[in-house]
C-alpha cells in the first residue's frame, strides 16, 4: 500500500463520459492491500466499468462480506453509499437493500472464502432467488487476513506457501452457479482487463444476478511455485472460450466480426453483447452443453473464462425473472412509498375487527 | 363445589391433535363470548402434525380474569391416551364428560365427581360416512354436549358455523347435525344445564378475540412496514403468515396489481435478520419475527446493527428453551439472550407487551423506536400472548398518525452540508445523522462493523474508536426517556411490591385482588421495555420486599434488575414458573402468601370486607 494521498486536481483533458465525469469520479479511498494484489486491479477494472455505463455514482451500493476482497468496496466510487457486512452474509443485506430499492446498481464484491464456505447458503440462495446484482468473487484460494489457510476453492494438487498439499476437491463457483440456475454466470482474470471490464458492463446491465468469477492472485500467501492460482499458473492454464463485447443501445454494432462467430444478445434496455466465440466448440447460451465443456476442461486443469452462459433464446436475454418480478413489486422503489399508501387507516381496521367477536 | 358457579369456571378438553378439535373448541369459546361474557381459550398442542395428546383450556370468569386460574371444573376426556391424568386434574366436585362409546373403567376412579358418558363415537359412526368425517364429526359432536350441559345458545352456534363455513353452506347443516346429536344426547341423560352455567352477560362489548401475533402483524402493517423477511418457526409463523394476509387484502395496487410489500421467506435465520438490515439501510420498515433458535443465530447481525447503527424490528415469539426445547409450550426465556444479544459491549432495546392489544401497539412504537434511535428494538411477545385467543379492548388507530423515519437526510439537506459526517453526535443526544442510498453522492457512507471514527472512516485508533463507543452510551441514556413507561400500581400503599413482565400481567392482576380479599395488599410494577427508565428505579427503591415473577427458570428479570439498577440484590425474591403452561394466578396467590402470611400484615386500609363470591382460587388453595 502506498501512504500518499492522490491529488484531487483534474486534467481538463481527461475524458468525460456521458455525465461529464472523469474516471477519478468513480475511484475511491486508497487501496490498503498489498503491492500488487489482484483485487486492485478488479477494482480498476469495476471503476472502468463504471465510468463507460456512466452510473450516477449515488446509484451504485456496493456491498461485501468480510475478507481482503471485501475490503475492496471501499476503493471505488466513493459517491456510493457502502455496507461492508459480515462474513459471508452480504447476499442477504443485498436481497434486502435491493428489496427495498430496486432502482439502483448492486455491485457484490466477496471472496472464495466468504462466498464458497462462510456464505455458501446465502450464495446460493441469491441466485436462486435471481437477486438483480452485479456479483464478483476475486477468487484466490487463500485466506489471506488469517495468513495462508486453503480456501473452498483450491485446486487438489496445489500447494500452501508452507508446503503443504492440498487433496480436497474445490467447490467451483462457475459450475455451482450454472446448475444453480444463475442467468449470468462469466470467469475472468484480473490481469486481463479486456475482458474483465467488458463483462463488468455487461453483469451491471443483466437483469437479474450476474455472477464473474475473477481469479486473482494472492500475492502475498498463493503466488510461489505449485500454486494453481499463482499469476503464472493463471496466466498459462485460463484460456479465453467467449468474448463478451458490451454495446450500449445507442451505439451501432460496428466491430468486425467473422461470418458465424459472433451473436449478438440484447438485454432488457436494448443493449446488447455481442458474444464472439473464441472456442469453436463452446456455445454460452446453452447451459448444459457449456457446464459440461467447463467441467470437461477444468478436469484438463484448464479455466474456461469469459462470459460462459447467459440466459438467452438466441437473441433476446431470456426470461428467468428476477426478484421483484416475482414478488409483483411496483417499479417505484418501497421505499419512496408514502405513508398513505400503506396505511389502510382506522376505518378499515374498524371493518377488520368486526371478524374478531 | 361452593354456591354461585353461573360465568365462573374452567373447562378442559383433551382431545388428539390432527383431529379438528381445534373448531369445536373455537366454536365453544366464541359463542360463550359473543353471549357477552368474559372468555379466556388456551391452546396446549404438541410440536407435532397427529396423533399426539393436546388440551384446550377454556375459562369463563365474570369477573374478566383471562389467565389461567389453576384448576378445571368440567374435563372432556376424548383421548384414551391421558385418561388417567386429566381425570386427576379435574378440581373435587367437578364433571367428567367422556365418549362412552367405549367402557372406561379407569375414569370412574374418583367418588368427588361427576362422570358424564355419552357415546359420541357410537352416534357419529351411525349417522355420517367415511372415517375422517367420523372423526371431525366425534369433537363437533361433544361441543353439542356442552351446548346442553352449560345452557350456550343454540342459535349463536350457528351463526358462528354459518359464518366459517360461508362458501361451504353444506358443512354447516352437516356441523349441526353432529352438534345436535351431542346437545339431544345429553338434554336426555344428564341433568343440564350443570351449575357450572352460562348466562347472557354484557361485559364484552368493545372487545374482541385475538391471538398476539395477529395484532403484531396488523401492528406493523400499520405502521407502515413493507419488507418482511423471516425462516418459518414456531410460535411465531403465524405472525408473518398473518402480516402476509393483511397486505393481500389492502396492499395491493387496485389499478396495477402492484404489490406495496416485498415477503422474503429466508433460507435461515442468519439471512431473515441480514434482510431486514439491509432493507432497513436502504431507507423502508422491515422486520422479521422468529423465537429463541432464531433470536441464537441472529446474533452476530444483531451486533453488526447495534454497532453501525441500522434500524431493525425483531419480533422474538418466546418458547420453552433451551435448544429445541419444547418448541410449542410457552416460556420468557429469551430476556436475557436478547437484551445483550451478540458479541462485544452490545445492549439492544426491547419492548414487553402482555397482551394482544399491547402487540398492536407496541409493533408501532418498535419501529417509531427503532429509526429514532438507529438501532434493533426487540419485541418479546411468548407463545402464549403469541398463539392463543385473548379477549382485548378493540384495536384504535389515530389516522393522524406519521411514522417518525427519525434523523434521515434528505437530498436539499446533504446538499447544504459541507460533508456529511455518519457518526457525529450533533444534537448531543447521543443520536447521529443518517443517509439513504441513491440520495446526494455527498450524502455517501460506508457501514461497517469493523472500528470508525464519529467520522463514518474505518479506524484503529482507539481513542477515535472510543468516542464512538461513549457517544453510543449516551444514546442508551436517551433510549430510556423514549421506551413505554413501566406500568405502576402503588395504590395499596404496601411496601412489598411486584415486580413483572409480559404476560404474566393477567394472572398477576387477579392475584393481587384475591390477596387485597386475604388482606395482603401488594404494589405492583410491569416494565414494558428495556432499558428500564427512572420510574422502575423509584418503583424498586420505594419498596422492602420485591417479588419478580417471571416464567423463566434462571431469573432473568431478575438478574437484568440487578445489573441495570442499583436495587439490592436481597430485596428482590423470586417465583419462578417455568412448566412450559402460562402462569396461574394460584401460583402467584400460593407463593406470596408462603412468604408473607396474612397475619404478619397489617389489613390493607381500603378492603373493608372480602367479596360476596370468593374467587375460584380460593378453591384452589383449599384444594392443593
Amino acid at each position: 500500500m502506498t501512504f500518499i494521498a492522490k491529488p484531487k486536481v483534474v486534467h481538463p483533458s481527461l475524458p468525460r463520459n456521458a455525465l461529464g465525469l472523469v474516471r477519478r469520479d468513480y475511484e475511491g479511498a486508497l487501496s490498503t492491500l498489498c503491492a500488487g494484489c489482484g483485487h486492485d486491479s478488479v477494482t480498476a477494472a469495476i471503476v472502468e466499468a463504471c465510468w463507460r455505463q456512466s452510473l450516477e455514482p449515488q446509484n451504485v451500493v456496493k456491498l461485501s462480506g468480510i475478507g481482503c476482497s471485501s475490503k475492496t468496496t471501499a476503493y471505488f466510487v466513493s459517491g456510493g453509499h457502502g455496507f461492508n457486512s459480515v462474513h459471508g452474509r452480504m447476499p442477504s443485506i443485498a436481497t434486502g437493500a435491493n428489496a427495498a430499492n430496486r432502482q439502483l446498481s448492486y455491485i457484490g464484491v466477496s471472496g472464495d472464502g466468504d462466498t464458497l464456505s462462510i456464505g455458501l447458503g446465502q450464495f446460493c440462495h441469491a441466485i436462486r432467488r435471481n437477486i438483480d446484482m452485479l456479483y464478483i468473487i476475486e477468487n484466490n484460494g487463500v485466506y489471506g487476513l488469517t495468513k495462508g489457510q486453503f480456501s473452498a476453492s483450491a485446486d487438489v494438487g496445489t500447494k500452501a506457501k508452507k508446503g503443504e498439499t492440498n487433496f480436497q476437491p474445490p467447490i467451483d463457483p462457475v459450475l455451482l452457479a450454472m446448475t444453480l440456475g444463475a442467468s449470468f454466470v462469466a470467469r475472468s482474470f484480473s490481469g486481463d482487463k479486456e475482458q474483465l471490464v467488458p463483462l463488468i458492463e455487461a453483469g451491471l446491465r443483466h437483469r437479474g444476478f450476474a455472477l464473474i468469477d475473477v481469479l486473482s492472485p494472492c500475492v502475498t500467501f498463493n503466488d510461489h511455485e505449485g500454486s494453481t492460482k499463482s499469476y503464472a499458473y493463471t496466466r498459462e492454464h485460463y484460456e479465453p472460450a467467449v468474448q463478451a463485447d458490451f454495446v450500449p443501445p445507442e451505439r451501432e454494432i460496428t466491430a468486425e466480426y467473422g461470418a458465424g462467430e459472433a451473436l449478438a444478445v440484447t438485454m432488457h434496455d436494448g443493449s446488447r453483447i455481442v458474444l464472439r466465440k473464441l472456442d469453436a466448440a463452446y456455445d454460452p447460451t446453452d447451459r448444459s452443453a457449456a457446464q459440461a465443456r467447463v467441467q470437461e476442461r477444468l478436469r484438463s486443469g484448464e479455466f474456461l473464462t469469459g462470459l460462459l452462459y447467459v440466459d438467452s433464446d438466441g437473441k433476446v436475454e431470456g426470461g428467468r425473472r428476477e426478484f421483484h418480478q416475482v414478488n409483483g413489486t411496483p417499479e417505484e422503489p418501497l421505499n419512496s412509498l408514502p405513508y398513505e399508501a400503506l396505511s389502510p387507516g382506522s376505518k378499515d381496521l374498524a371493518k377488520l375487527l368486526a371478524g374478531y367477536r | 363445589m361452593t354456591t354461585n358457579r353461573i360465568n365462573d369456571f374452567t373447562i378442559k378438553i383433551a382431545t388428539v391433535n390432527g383431529t379438528g378439535s381445534a373448531s369445536a373448541n373455537t366454536l365453544l369459546m366464541k359463542s360463550i363470548f359473543r353471549s357477552g361474557i368474559p372468555v379466556m381459550g388456551k391452546n396446549y398442542f404438541p410440536s407435532n402434525i397427529q396423533g399426539l395428546p393436546t388440551w384446550y383450556e377454556i375459562r369463563v370468569s365474570r369477573d374478566g380474569h383471562v389467565a389461567r386460574s389453576g384448576a378445571v371444573d368440567l374435563m372432556v376426556a376424548m383421548n384414551a391416551e391421558t385418561y388417567s391424568r386429566d381425570v386427576k386434574e379435574v378440581a373435587p366436585g367437578g364433571y367428567l364428560v367422556y365418549d362412552s362409546t367405549w367402557p372406561r373403567p379407569a375414569l370412574l376412579g374418583r367418588s368427588d365427581i361427576t362422570v358424564l358418558g355419552a357415546p359420541l363415537a357410537k352416534m357419529c359412526n351411525e349417522r355420517f360416512n367415511g372415517v375422517r368425517t367420523r372423526i371431525l364429526m366425534k369433537n363437533i359432536c361433544y361441543a353439542g354436549a356442552l351446548a346442553a350441559l352449560l345452557d350456550l345458545d343454540i342459535e349463536r352456534i350457528r351463526e358462528l358455523l354459518a359464518e366459517t363455513y360461508a362458501k361451504k353452506p353444506q358443512l354447516v347443516e352437516s356441523n349441526m347435525k353432529a352438534i345436535g346429536l351431542g346437545y339431544d344426547y345429553a338434554r336426555q341423560h344428564f341433568p343440564c344445564p350443570l351449575p357450572l352455567k352460562v348466562e347472557r352477560m354484557d361485559r364484552t362489548a368493545g372487545h374482541i378475540m385475538i391471538d398476539g401475533n395477529t395484532a403484531a402483524a396488523l401492528g406493523c402493517v400499520f405502521a407502515g412496514a413493507t419488507v418482511a423477511a423471516w425462516y418459518p418457526i414456531t410460535p411465531s409463523t403465524s405472525l408473518m403468515d398473518a402480516f402476509k394476509g393483511f397486505c393481500d387484502r389492502s396492499r395491493i395496487d387496485p389499478q396495477t396489481g402492484a404489490k406495496r410489500f416485498a415477503f422474503i421467506q429466508a433460507e435461515d435465520e442468519l439471512a431473515a435478520i441480514g434482510m431486514v438490515i439491509g432493507a432497513s439501510w436502504n431507507g423502508c420498515r422491515a422486520f422479521t419475527a422468529t423465537s429463541g433458535p432464531g433470536i441464537s443465530l441472529m446474533n452476530e447481525f444483531l451486533g453488526l446493527a447495534y454497532y453501525a447503527e441500522i434500524p431493525a424490528v425483531v419480533f422474538d415469539v418466546q418458547r420453552v428453551g433451551p435448544s429445541t426445547g419444547m418448541p410449542t409450550r410457552t416460556q420468557q426465556c429469551d430476556l436475557m439472550e436478547c437484551a445483550y444479544a451478540s458479541h462485544g459491549d452490545t445492549r439492544h432495546v426491547c419492548l414487553y407487551p402482555a397482551n394482544p392489544e399491547e402487540c398492536f401497539y407496541m409493533a408501532t412504537q418498535a419501529f417509531d423506536l427503532a429509526e429514532r434511535l438507529q438501532t434493533p428494538v426487540m419485541v418479546l411477545s411468548d407463545l402464549d400472548i403469541g398463539m392463543n385467543d385473548w379477549m382485548c379492548r378493540e384495536l384504535k388507530w389515530d389516522d393522524a398518525y406519521r411514522p417518525d423515519r427519525g434523523k434521515v437526510l434528505n437530498k436539499e439537506q446533504i446538499e447544504k452540508l459541507e460533508k456529511f459526517q455518519r457518526y457525529l453526535d450533533k444534537d448531543g443526544d447521543g443520536i447521529p445523522y443518517r443517509t439513504l442510498p441513491g440520495v446526494h453522492p455527498k450524502g455517501a457512507w460506508f457501514a461497517r462493523g469493523s472500528g470508525h471514527s464519529q467520522y463514518g472512516t474505518y479506524t484503529e485508533d482507539s481513542t477515535e474508536y472510543q468516542i464512538v463507543l461513549d457517544r453510543l452510551v449516551r444514546k442508551w441514556d436517551t433510549a430510556k426517556k423514549l421506551v413505554p413507561r413501566a406500568v405502576i400500581d402503588a395504590t395499596a400503599g404496601s411496601d412489598i411490591g411486584i415486580v413483572s413482565l409480559g404476560s404474566c400481567d393477567s394472572a398477576i392482576q387477579e392475584a393481587l385482588a384475591i390477596l387485597k380479599a386475604r388482606g395482603v395488599a401488594v404494589s405492583y410494577m410491569r416494565v414494558r421495555a428495556f432499558p428500564f427508565g427512572e420510574d422502575v428505579e423509584r418503583f424498586l427503591a420505594a419498596h422492602r420486599l420485591l417479588f419478580v415473577v417471571e416464567q423463566n427458570r434462571d431469573a432473568q428479570l431478575r438478574s437484568l434488575l440487578t445489573l441495570e439498577t442499583p436495587i439490592e440484590k436481597s430485596k428482590l425474591r423470586s417465583l419462578l414458573h417455568y412448566s412450559g403452561l402460562p402462569i396461574s394466578s394460584s401460583f402467584i396467590v400460593d407463593a406470596v402468601l408462603a412468604e408473607v402470611p396474612p397475619s404478619s400484615l397489617r389489613p390493607a386500609a381500603t378492603e373493608a370486607s372480602a367479596p360476596e363470591n370468593p374467587p375460584p382460587q380460593q378453591r384452589d388453595a383449599a384444594r392443593a
